[in-house]
């Protein structure tokens, strides 16, 4: 047994150290704290809250809570009876008074196309109904639809509080009224295209960037400092400059009346009249991306091959390999790491990308952030544009955490 | 690299046809910005090397289109130049006190959690803008900030941290602890010593983070397009581009595109400078 040591005011050395050990922890996680919960509340809160507008439908149950309770005795198999109709109703009368009723038509209408009209002409006749009369009657003397079974078991299912029917909608399915999941028509389908056309632009550039990247790395990393910083500018004064400006000169250089089609036919490879097209189409998606991106491959590609020594290879040449040999076992197996972190990095930046595809792609050239962004905006089907971002946020945060578990985050650098 | 005068035919024919490869690899990378300068004094309307031009005719170039940025009435270049110093300015002072803060706390050995808090503060790096723009509009809409100036710094704070984050961090990690303890057995108070040493030797990680965020907030379009809300007197160069892109490539635009590629050339020399300058300091502090 060895005598307790104790600090000079008396203490434990054990406790003592215990104590120093937390009190600097603490200190670190304070220092921290300030930007943990600027990021946490602005920004991380927020994003799962979109996330939850996908499944979310309260507003709408709550503007016809009784109809939907109502409802939920109702087997959806043959019309309902006068419990519902009378229920719905009172409900839309009292939504027509306050004003609500263009939300319901809205709502209701992603869930069955016709809805918007159906429900704005009965608002509109709803002062004429008897309400000692059948309603049901009534609301098919008003409008025709109303005697369609279809249209109130859309009532019942979009008024649940929750659905996630907006993820099959994500892929192109869609979820009959009797449960049955299934393809929507074929001319309709869009969404898988997209993806799949997201994936492949995102796999292609990562794949173009690390074949135009690593020669350049490697010359960068070989070359006197001298040259080498030079050429660096090569590679350094696009990645400082705005995407836009990158992206305007790709639109100067790749229209029908662009640079690059102007210098084709005067040199006379390409008739006047038969001019490239190089924009407006998947072609011009990938050459800018390509050269936007280029610059991420580069950068942590390079700082790798700095690290690798030349004496590696002339001991393998000098021990009879041939140059291709050499570098296929010896150099090029240096390099993972940076090609690990240039592609994960080019990926994840690919598969978001929305500014380029949207000026250059065309209808043809658009990837999935443009869809969202469509439904964001325009179409303004929040449910669905945040169920895409949802399964584009995962696709992400699985490469993220497939980047951290090769590279690891701490070993990201920039410039 | 000149090549031994023993080297077989077949390897000299690779290595110069590996030269020409990487030729054309940096004309692909920086030839597109060149194309746009000379167009931006192009003195006709249309977007293309006229045969005045190519001749260098004196009278086929022409200002005209810069006069046109600086005083044409119906361009606001003014307004969105001066909106996009003053959410850059902002929201790098912002990004660059957050997350300087933020790196000291996370470079130290005793930091709880390090790896998922590093993860939490980079992913608005990492996250597709389109979610980050659409998140970032919907709570701020909650808050009646969308749309407003404090609401666009906010936003542009969120995506500049990360960069000041990891480029400090970086600094931090080749920093000597040593350094510091010695200043502290001379008696120096922890505020002294960070103030009198460990700021000034990280400062260059420090600058250049607050670069990143301010070329961030500067360039960023995606996620203005969603807070701005169409407000004119918000609008933003990038976002004033997007605008004309939309609409018609013009020449004005390319007048705009060589402004930015200058101030991005004078962004390139500060962040020599400073890479030269911090490349100074580690080499004395490592000897």
């Amino acid at each position: 047994m060895t005598a307790e040591i104790r600090t000079s005011d008396g203490e434990l050395l054990s406790v003592k150290l215990k104590k120093v050990e937390r009190r600097r922890r603490t200190t670190a996680f304070l220092l921290a704290a300030p930007l943990l919960f600027f990021i946490v509340f602005a920004y991380v809160i927020p994003i799962f809250q979109m996330l939850g507008r996908s499944i979310d439908n309260a507003e709408m149950n709550s503007f016809l809570t009784e109809t939907h309770e109502v409802m939920q005795t109702w087997d959806g198999s043959e019309m309902p009876g006068e419990d519902v109709t009378s229920t719905f109703y009172y409900e839309l009368k009292t939504a027509v008074e306050n004003k609500y009723h263009g939300k319901i038509a809205t709502r209701l209408n992603y869930e069955k196309g016709g809805f918007t009209s159906l429900i704005k002409k009965t608002s509109r006749k709803l002062k004429n109904f008897d309400e000692n009369d059948n309603f049901l009657d009534q609301f098919i003397d008003v409008h025709k639809k109303w005697g369609n079974i279809e249209y109130w078991q859309a009532l019942k299912r979009g008024t649940d509080a929750y659905h996630f029917r907006k993820y099959l909608t994500t892929f192109d399915y869609e979820q009959k009224f009797d449960g049955s999941i299934e393809r929507i028509p074929e001319k309709l389908r869009i969404n898988v295209t997209l993806w799949l056309r997201t994936i492949f632009v995102a796999v292609g550039v990562t794949f173009c960037c690390f074949i135009l990247a690593y020669p350049i790395s490697h010359l960068l990393s070989v070359l006197p400092t001298r040259y080498s910083n030079l050429l660096m500018i090569c590679v350094l004064l696009p990645f400082w400059t705005s995407l836009l400006v990158r992206t305007s000169s790709w639109m100067v250089l790749l229209q029908k009346q662009g640079v690059l089609n102007d210098t084709l036919v005067s040199l006379g490879f390409v008739a006047d009249e038969s001019r490239l097209e190089l924009m407006y189409n998947m072609t011009g998606t990938f050459i800018a991306m390509t050269q936007i991106l280029l610059p991420f491959m580069v950068l942590p590609l390079y700082s790798v091959m700095k690290t690798i020594s030349p004496s590696l290879m002339r001991a393998a040449t000098s021990m009879g390999a041939t140059p291709f040999h050499a570098f296929r076992k010896i150099y090029f197996p240096l390099t993972y790491a940076g090609i690990s972190a240039g592609s994960i990095l080019v990926f994840v930046l690919a598969i978001g990308y929305y500014i380029t595809p949207a000026l250059v792609g065309g209808a043809k050239g658009i990837l999935i952030s443009n869809r969202i962004a469509y439904h964001m905006q325009q179409s303004l089907d929040w449910s669905l544009a945040t169920a895409m971002a949802t399964v584009l946020l995962i696709a992400v945060l699985v490469v993220y955490w497939l980047y951290n578990k090769i590279v690891g985050i701490d070993n990201m650098r920039l410039g | 690299m000149a090549l031994p005068k023993y080297t077989e035919m077949r390897y000299r024919v690779w290595h110069y046809s590996y030269l020409v490869i990487c030729t054309a690899v940096f004309v692909f990378l920086i030839a597109p910005l060149f194309v746009i300068i000379p167009l931006s004094f192009n003195a006709e309307q249309y977007i293309h090397f006229s045969d005045g031009m190519l001749a260098l005719q004196p009278e086929a170039f022409s200002l005209r289109w810069y006069e046109d940025m600086i005083y044409g009435t119906k361009n606001p270049w003014g307004i969105a130049a001066r909106n996009s110093v003053y959410y850059a300015f902002f929201s790098t002072i912002g990004a660059t006190v957050l997350g300087t803060v933020a790196a000291l706390g996370l470079s130290s050995r005793y930091m709880p959690y390090k790896q998922l808090i590093m993860s939490v503060l980079i992913s608005p790096m990492i996250i597709p803008l389109i979610i980050s723009g659409s998140a970032i509009f919907f709570s701020l809409a909650k808050l009646g900030l969308a749309a407003t100036f404090p609401g666009i710094v906010i936003a542009h704070i969120i995506l500049g941290t990360p960069f000041v984050v990891i480029t400090v961090t970086a600094t931090l990690s080749g920093f000597d602890d040593s350094i510091t303890r010695a200043a502290s057995s001379l008696g120096s108070t922890p505020t002294n010593t960070f103030f009198k040493i460990t700021l000034p030797l990280i400062t260059p990680g420090i600058i250049s983070g607050a670069l990143f965020a301010f070329v961030t907030s500067f360039d960023e379009i995606v996620v203005i397009l969603f807070v701005a809300g169409g407000d004119r007197n918000l609008t933003t160069i990038p976002l004033q581009m997007w605008t004309g892109l939309r609409e018609q490539l013009s020449p004005t635009i390319m007048a705009v595109a060589t402004c930015l590629i200058v101030l991005s050339t004078l962004i390139l020399i500060v962040t020599e400078l400073l890479r030269r300058r911090s490349e100074r300091i580690r080499g004395i502090s490592a000897q």
